[in-house]
């Protein structure tokens, strides 16, 4: 029961915020603002796990074929093909769920506790477009891109241990990687990430947004809003497979 | 004028506001007083639609609020200015941001024109000089001042204090009541303000409302609170002894 009074009122939430902005300068100018903190705050985690993953992705892929008759370039496609198709949108995105997503569940609840969210709507401004749609639009625009860039780092760093551990050299990497390339693997990250984005946006933003209490409540509702929205990814993640694949 | 006949909030089972009706005038310091949990925040987030009522109706000089749609209230919240107990000023802009913010969300004016306004309001307020200053650098006193420029940048006719004088000195309350009384005479606006600082409502209680237990239970002026033979009203007001002394020397004095 509980569920359904939240799943209702998050999505009476994101029907509020499609109304017409009072000053589209400003809220302009909101976007622009969250589009840096989300895209270029979350630029060198991304890229530093992105790094990791792919190699050691190399490595365990390695360490797996160890049957002579099995081609090692195989081993480019299999890091390409599980960086692209579920390192970059899915770990990435929940790696962010707990970085963006508990910046957004916090800022937004500190705002609600110390009632700046009521002084903006005394002044008459449609706080949940003010205050949500911008984070939500802008976690949309650059979180995709975001996996782009984690999808070739993934792949670098597999190139980078493997070409450095010996297991194959960069040139056969490369070969590898262009053998059997599926372009549509590619078109099926990006609808996970868009997915993903709007999710990791969105669920801790609500928390956020109707948070009730003090700072204690916040820290909690934070932590909340950071586990349901992996839970949520995840399951996401399951249904986008099924349906796609 | 703000005239609300009615009002009635239940949170659960707990009935908060029983059927309370009241006029606040205009040009006016209307003071709603009572002890803590008495209603007084409620009753002004009713009036100012951050909560919703289960009866009653709000009146804002003739239009009813509580059946205004959306778009019309936004319009009319644009004319009202609040003051927050915690000043409720947004940390990452500076003073000077802060009091402009009303500004560049509501008006096509140009930066000059926009920053003259501001200035003329941080001097009104006693804040000349303190633009780029950070809430975090300020002091309480001095927050609740730039909320009170806030509130004020847009020449509001209605204007709204929740207890302006909560962790404040006695001489800045004073100072921020006399602040709150002078703009209102000066700008003519209907004020209300909740509070249960007695300096305040000796000072400016213009029109005072009493609140107990959600319920009206004293109407009247700063001049009549001291000959009301309400019990509650007079438990409440003169709780201390040095203030039962102050009222026995009164209606000597009357006598």
């Amino acid at each position: 029961m509980k569920f359904f009074s939240h799943f209702g009122k998050y999505l009476l939430m994101l029907k509020g915020m499609l109304s017409k902005p009072e000053n589209p300068k400003l809220y302009w100018k909101e976007y622009m603002h969250q589009c840096s903190e989300i895209g270029i705050g979350s630029l060198g985690i991304v890229m530093i796990i992105s790094v990791f993953m792919g190699a050691v992705s190399a490595v365990q892929t390695a360490y797996q074929i160890s049957n002579p008759l099995i081609n090692k370039i195989i081993i480019a496609q299999i890091v390409r093909d599980t960086v692209i198709l579920e390192f970059s949108p899915t770990l990435i995105c929940v790696v962010l769920a707990g970085v963006v997503g508990s910046k957004i569940s916090s800022e937004l609840g500190n705002m609600r506790v110390s009632e700046q969210i009521d002084a903006l709507e005394i002044m008459g401004i449609n706080t949940k477009t003010y205050l949500v749609l911008p984070k939500i639009a802008a976690a949309i625009t650059t979180i995709p891109m975001l996996v782009i860039v984690s999808m070739f780092l993934g792949v670098y760093g597999g190139r980078l241990t493997a070409s450095l551990s010996g297991v194959l050299s960069a040139d056969t990497y490369d070969k590898g990687l262009m053998e059997q390339f599926i372009p549509y693997n590619v078109f099926f990250a990006m609808m996970k990430a868009y997915t993903f984005a709007f999710l990791l946006s969105s669920i801790p933003a609500y928390f956020g947004y109707y948070v009730n209490g003090g700072s204690l409540e916040i820290g909690r509702s934070s932590t909340k809003s950071v586990v349901i929205t992996c839970i949520v990814i995840l399951f996401a993640d399951y249904i986008l497979a099924a349906l796609l694949l | 004028m703000i005239e609300f006949r009615n009002i009635k909030k239940n949170f659960g089972d707990k009935l908060v506001l029983n059927d309370v009706s009241h006029v606040m005038e205009n040009g006016k310091a209307n003071l709603i007083i009572g002890t803590s949990g008495s209603g007084k925040t409620v009753l002004q987030k009713c009036l100012v639609g951050l909560f919703e009522p289960d009866a009653g109706e709000i009146i804002y000089d003739g239009m009813s609020f509580t059946h205004m749609d959306e778009d019309h209230r936004k319009m009319l919240r644009q004319q009202i200015g609040m003051l927050f107990q915690g000043s409720a000023l947004f940390d990452s802009m500076t003073v000077e941001e802060n009091v402009r913010f009303p500004l560049d969300m509501f008006t096509k004016d140009k930066n000059l024109v926009k920053l003259k306004r501001v200035n003329e309001v941080l001097e009104r307020v006693n804040l000349s000089g303190s633009n780029k200053k950070y809430p975090s650098e300020i002091s309480g006193g001095m927050k609740k001042r730039v909320g009170i420029a806030r509130a004020i940048v847009l020449n509001p006719k209605y204007l709204f204090c929740d207890e302006p004088n909560s962790g404040l000195d006695p001489q800045t309350s004073g100072l921020i009541d006399k602040l709150i009384y002078e703009i209102t005479k000066d700008y003519n606006m209907t004020t209300i303000i909740n509070t249960h600082d007695m300096n305040s409502v000796m000072e400016i209680g213009d029109n005072i409302l009493y609140l107990k237990d959600g319920k009206k239970e004293w109407t009247g002026t700063k001049n009549d609170i001291i000959y009301s033979d309400n019990k509650n009203l007079n438990q409440f007001i003169f709780a201390s002894e040095f203030l039962q002394d102050a009222k026995q020397m009164r209606m000597m004095e009357k006598k």
